[in-house]
């Protein structure tokens, strides 16, 4: 639905990376995926947490997320997605 | 129910003179004034000591917004021990004094002075427009005048007809739309030209000429209109005589009362006295007591409220099925029935979480926290947002990471206490022109001056206000040049160590400060990157961390930090610099976000973001939530929920069907005009409440009227967090404040609500949110306004400034702060980048000011071009230029200027038509969402044609023409309820 030029990629893998972007530089590698996690389920509303493991658990398992991203959504996957 | 109104006299005690320069609290002196003793603070003029024990010295040229000038000779006054008779206004009182202000020779004194004074005056005071309200007819009541010796006008005596300047009626200046210029009333007396320099700090008025030839000119000698005169106003409210006045004065004569309210204009949140004729507003009027302005406004504030009762005022609900349908007037209640039973139904096939709201910052705290309430409550989703998504989102987050709160941390008045100022990414002499002045005045004083910012704006160079560094960025680097600013406090040894020591993090600080240490984060690495020389940077950083003279250091920012892909970043640097260098705390000092509305700060306290309930408490905090489901009486839901872009992308996706929209206008106001028009096409019941039909509501379902500032109660929050009220002073046009209709429609969709007047919803608010727990109409009402946090633990009118002794949430943290660049980068098909802003005369989308004659000012959105780019191009000034970027297209007229750098073009987004956010793109802040207003890489070409329309523009023309038809159709059909 994005005009983003970025083929099949939904526009949730390109909000996460951004976010990756942040945490990416903190030290202390726990901090930094906790940042990520905690920043996905403080303001991802739950559809687009769905997407995001949808992507993650489809065809592409996630190809184009990055790598501390990807770290982030398997390590708290508990945490992250939606229950029911 | 019905609140008490507090009636403010129309006119107030004038002083004369300011307080005493060295402030209200300095060393009493007491003195005796015609036999009275008084005490007053040392500095303080004989005038207003005068005033203070109950005397009004006669006066003309002095006024308390202004500095004394001693020209007039009409205050002398007497004193025991001194020769002559000293001016009041320019002596000060001094201890023991024994002063006389009335004898048979100051009289003899004065009423020669006021015979002067009126031989060169026209004697026209029936039909003069100051009738009523002139000094100089008071003075001549005063000082019992009752024969001009030389004549009057154009009298001849023994023979004799001297020379005055009553001709010069015909040369009357009515260039303004806003007030009159008449030189044969300018009985010199410097006001005018002092207000515009002292308070508004322009200097665009002079006393041009010599002797008898002396008169107030604009400019060089120009008409108002043609002169750098910003219309702030300041001038027509210092004359004392009809020289300048306000045209609407002119038409209606002199106000009988005047209520205190608050500008819905920008986030400076000025107090105006609405001066009224029963329900009809004769002038708005800054207010003295106001806290953030102190008698000061601009142009729109001032005069810009002819909106209010513009003949495009829509005050009937009116519904339709489809968009292309003709809107039908009907009642109230058809449509609010109409659309609960859309919500209903919507949310009945789709989902609970397929209908969602947006609040709105130009509204109150009361209406905004109801619309809250509503979607969370009645709709039971927590699918609402707010408009500060697309402005001040970043600092939310920014500030709650690094401080614990989001909001600025000082008063505006606290800049006179500032010795260096940064100014990142805002131009406040015209999105802010309040807190302008106020700022200038403290340049002139001698404080330094940082500016941050991709263009030369009004700061870096105006008249004796001169920038130290200006840091000309390219735009999109913000983050590049803070972490560089930081480097240099760092690796120069300029952190204050004790205060980071005592007051922050101390783990967060050394990761940090081995981050912003590292040789590709120095000046001389971003250099090619931010386009700043590495030297101006380390002179600023040297300059900002040692605070100049007396220590003090302040940063001001707008939306120049905050609409970017790295806003949240970027104001985590600013919180991360100002903590390292001991700038959070005290006077003078602090973080200021400069708010764009008038109630962004508001609209965010009230819980308007989908993860947060009011006061900034996430929505999964169990206790909290428990607190409003006992209040409320629901079942709230825990998880966050979309915000405007996802609510956007969730339509275009199919699972968002039905919006409730309150004052805002997303279909104007978000980028990527075309994403937004399609998204809301894709919805099944839009629902506007607004005070026109904005470009929302031709894709509404359901048109609810609201009511202007004018025409209802509540409280606005300014970027100081000072709530202050706002009052009505004329009954709604539609029947019905906007919290009446909020109310109606959750008790149409079955969720009782029973307010009758909003200050029970502030009594809610406060129950539930301890920062306001103190907050009451009562109080502010009593206080003139108070600041939140205001409670239990702080000061009456609450807090002035936060993070005194420790940051709100303990210890500050720091986050280190990496530049990424953003993904609008200039390719060989879109090599300018494009940049965004606001100019003086419009506000925001321009619904307000453009249907005033502040469009005289700026009747269309231009493109600024610099001159090496516009020459490759072939485009000359007031050429037509197409501006295309991956997002979309439209066609602009160039200003062809060196205002901007080359590579960046600028432009506003006051008109619709314009199409400004058609370039913008779907770029957004990493942390919020808000949007990358400020860089859009874009191509900008000469176009040809002999009407020239985008495409886009084309569409645009032909879709609001149906819609205007669509609209008429409404009136021509008799509306149901009566029928």
């Amino acid at each position: 639905m994005s005009d983003h030029d970025q083929g099949a990629e939904p526009t949730v893998v390109r909000l996460a990376n951004r976010i990756g972007e942040f945490f990416a530089v903190f030290p202390d590698r726990e901090e930094a995926i906790d940042g990520v996690a905690n920043h996905i389920r403080k303001f991802w509303e739950p559809r687009m947490r769905c997407q995001l493991y949808a992507y993650l658990d489809g065809p592409a398992a996630g190809a184009g997320l990055s790598e501390l991203v990807l770290a982030a959504v398997i390590a708290r996957r508990a945490l992250l997605l939606p229950q029911s | 129910m019905h609140y008490p109104i507090i009636p403010i006299k129309v006119q107030e005690i004038d002083y004369g003179t300011p307080v005493s320069r060295l402030g209200t609290d300095a060393e009493p002196v007491t003195l005796t004034i015609d036999g009275f003793e008084v005490t007053v603070p040392k500095g303080t003029s004989l005038m207003r000591a005068a005033v203070d024990a109950g005397i009004q010295v006669p006066k003309l040229c002095a006024t308390d917004s202004l500095e004394p000038f001693g020209s007039c000779r009409l205050c002398l006054v007497e004193i025991d021990g001194r020769r002559g008779t000293p001016a009041s206004c320019t002596t000060p009182a001094e201890a023991g004094m024994n002063v006389r202000t009335q004898s048979p020779a100051l009289q003899k004194l004065r009423k020669g002075v006021m015979e002067l004074y009126i031989s060169d005056h026209p004697l026209d005071c029936l039909t003069c427009a100051a009738n009523g309200d002139c000094e100089l007819q008071d003075m001549a009541g005063v000082v019992g005048l009752r024969n001009v010796r030389y004549g009057v006008g154009e009298t001849a005596v023994a023979g004799i007809t001297g020379r005055h300047h009553l001709h010069l009626a015909h040369a009357k200046d009515e260039s303004n739309p806003y007030f009159t210029y008449d030189p044969s009333k300018c009985i010199v007396c410097n006001r005018c030209v002092r207000a515009c320099e002292e308070v508004q700090g322009t200097f665009a008025l002079t006393i041009s000429g010599r002797g008898f030839e002396s008169r107030v000119s604009p400019g060089m000698d120009e008409p108002f209109m043609q002169s750098e005169c910003v219309s702030c106003g300041a001038c027509v409210q210092a004359c004392p005589t009809a020289t300048l006045t306000e045209k609407t004065v002119i038409e209606l004569g002199q106000p009988e009362h005047s209520v205190i309210t608050t500008c819905a204009y920008c986030g400076v949140g000025c107090s105006f006295k609405a001066e009224m004729k029963g329900s009809q507003v004769v002038r708005m009027v800054p207010w003295k007591d106001g806290k953030a302005n102190e008698g000061h406004s601009c142009i729109k504030g001032r005069f810009a409220w002819g909106y209010a009762t513009h003949k495009d005022r829509l005050t009937k609900p009116m519904v339709r099925d489809k968009i292309t349908d003709p809107w039908r007037e009907v009642s109230w209640d058809e449509a609010l029935a109409h659309a609960a039973g859309e919500f209903r139904r919507i949310q009945g096939t789709y989902g609970r979480d397929s209908v969602g709201g947006i609040t709105s910052s130009r509204c109150t705290n009361e209406e905004t926290y109801l619309v809250q309430k509503l979607i969370r409550a009645a709709f039971g989703t927590n699918n609402v947002d707010t408009c500060a998504r697309v402005c001040h989102s970043p600092t939310g987050y920014g500030l709650g990471q690094t401080y614990g709160t989001s909001a600025g941390t000082q008063t505006f008045k606290s800049v006179e206490h500032t010795d260096v100022v940064m100014v990142i990414g805002a131009n406040p002499s015209e999105g802010h022109p309040v807190f302008a002045s106020r700022l200038k005045k403290r340049l002139r004083q001698g404080a330094r001056l940082i500016v941050v910012d991709p263009r030369r704006i009004d700061l870096v160079d105006a008249p004796h206000v001169k920038a130290d560094f200006h840091l000309q960025l390219k735009p999109g680097t913000n983050v590049a040049v803070i972490t560089a600013l930081a480097h240099v406090v760092v690796t120069e040894g300029l952190v204050n160590e004790a205060y980071v020591a005592e007051r922050c993090d101390p783990k967060s600080f050394q990761q940090w400060r081995d981050f912003v240490s590292k040789p590709e984060n120095s000046p001389e690495a971003f250099e090619q990157v931010s386009g700043v020389p590495a030297e101006v940077v380390r002179g600023a950083a040297r300059l900002y961390a040692g605070g100049g003279r007396g220590g003090n250091s302040a940063i001001f920012y707008g939306l120049g930090v905050t609409e970017h892909a790295q806003g949240s970043t970027m104001v985590i640097g600013i919180a991360n610099l100002a903590m390292a260098c001991g700038m959070v705390g005290r006077e003078g000092v602090g973080v200021n976000p400069l708010r764009g509305q008038n109630n962004v700060q508001g609209s965010c306290d009230m819980g308007s973001f989908p993860h947060e309930l009011p006061g900034y408490r996430h929505i999964s905090d169990t206790t909290v939530r428990s607190q409003f489901e006992a209040a409320w009486g629901v079942t709230l839901n825990p998880e966050p929920g979309l915000r405007i872009p996802n609510m956007l992308d969730a339509a275009l996706e199919g699972s968002f069907k039905a919006l409730y929209v309150q004052g805002e206008d997303p279909a104007q106001s978000d980028p990527n005009t075309q994403h937004v028009a399609a998204a809301l096409s894709a919805m099944e019941c839009v629902v506007v409440q607004d005070i026109f039909l904005n470009e929302t509501a031709k894709y509404a379902h359901v048109f609810l009227p609201g009511a202007s500032f004018l025409e209802k109660d509540g409280t606005f929050t300014n970027a100081e967090r000072r709530i202050s009220r706002v009052r009505q002073v004329m009954p709604p046009l539609s029947g019905k404040a906007d919290w009446e209709v909020t109310q109606a429609f959750a008790n149409a969709l079955g969720y009782p609500m029973h307010y009758t007047h909003p200050s029970q919803i502030m009594d809610e608010i406060a129950a539930l949110t301890p920062s306001f727990a103190g907050v009451s109409f009562e109080k502010i009402d009593r206080l003139g306004s108070v600041q939140w946090p205001c409670n239990e633990t702080t000061e009456e009118a609450g807090t002035a400034i936060m993070h005194v002794d420790r940051f709100v949430r303990g210890k500050g943290r720091f986050l280190p702060t990496q530049y990424v660049a953003t993904d609008e980068k200039v390719t060989r098909r879109f090599p300018l980048i494009l940049t965004t802003g606001r100019v003086l005369s419009q506000y925001n989308v321009g619904a307000q000011t453009r249907r005033t004659e502040n469009s005289r000012w700026h009747e269309e959105d231009r493109l600024e071009i610099h001159p090496h780019d516009a020459e490759e191009r072939g485009v000359k000034d007031g050429d037509w230029v197409g501006i295309a970027s991956r997002a979309g297209e439209t066609v602009l007229r160039a200003d062809v200027t060196e205002r901007v750098q080359p590579g960046v073009v600028y432009t506003t987004f006051h008109f619709p038509e314009s199409g400004a956010n058609v370039i913008t793109t779907d770029s957004s802040d990493w942390a919020t969402n808000c949007p990358e207003y400020k860089v859009t890489a874009v191509q900008v070409s000469k176009v040809t044609q002999l009407r020239p329309m985008s495409e886009w523009q084309r569409d645009f023309a032909e879709f609001s023409q149906a819609q205007a038809a669509l609209l008429a159709q409404a009136h021509a059909v008799q509306p149901e309820a009566t029928r």
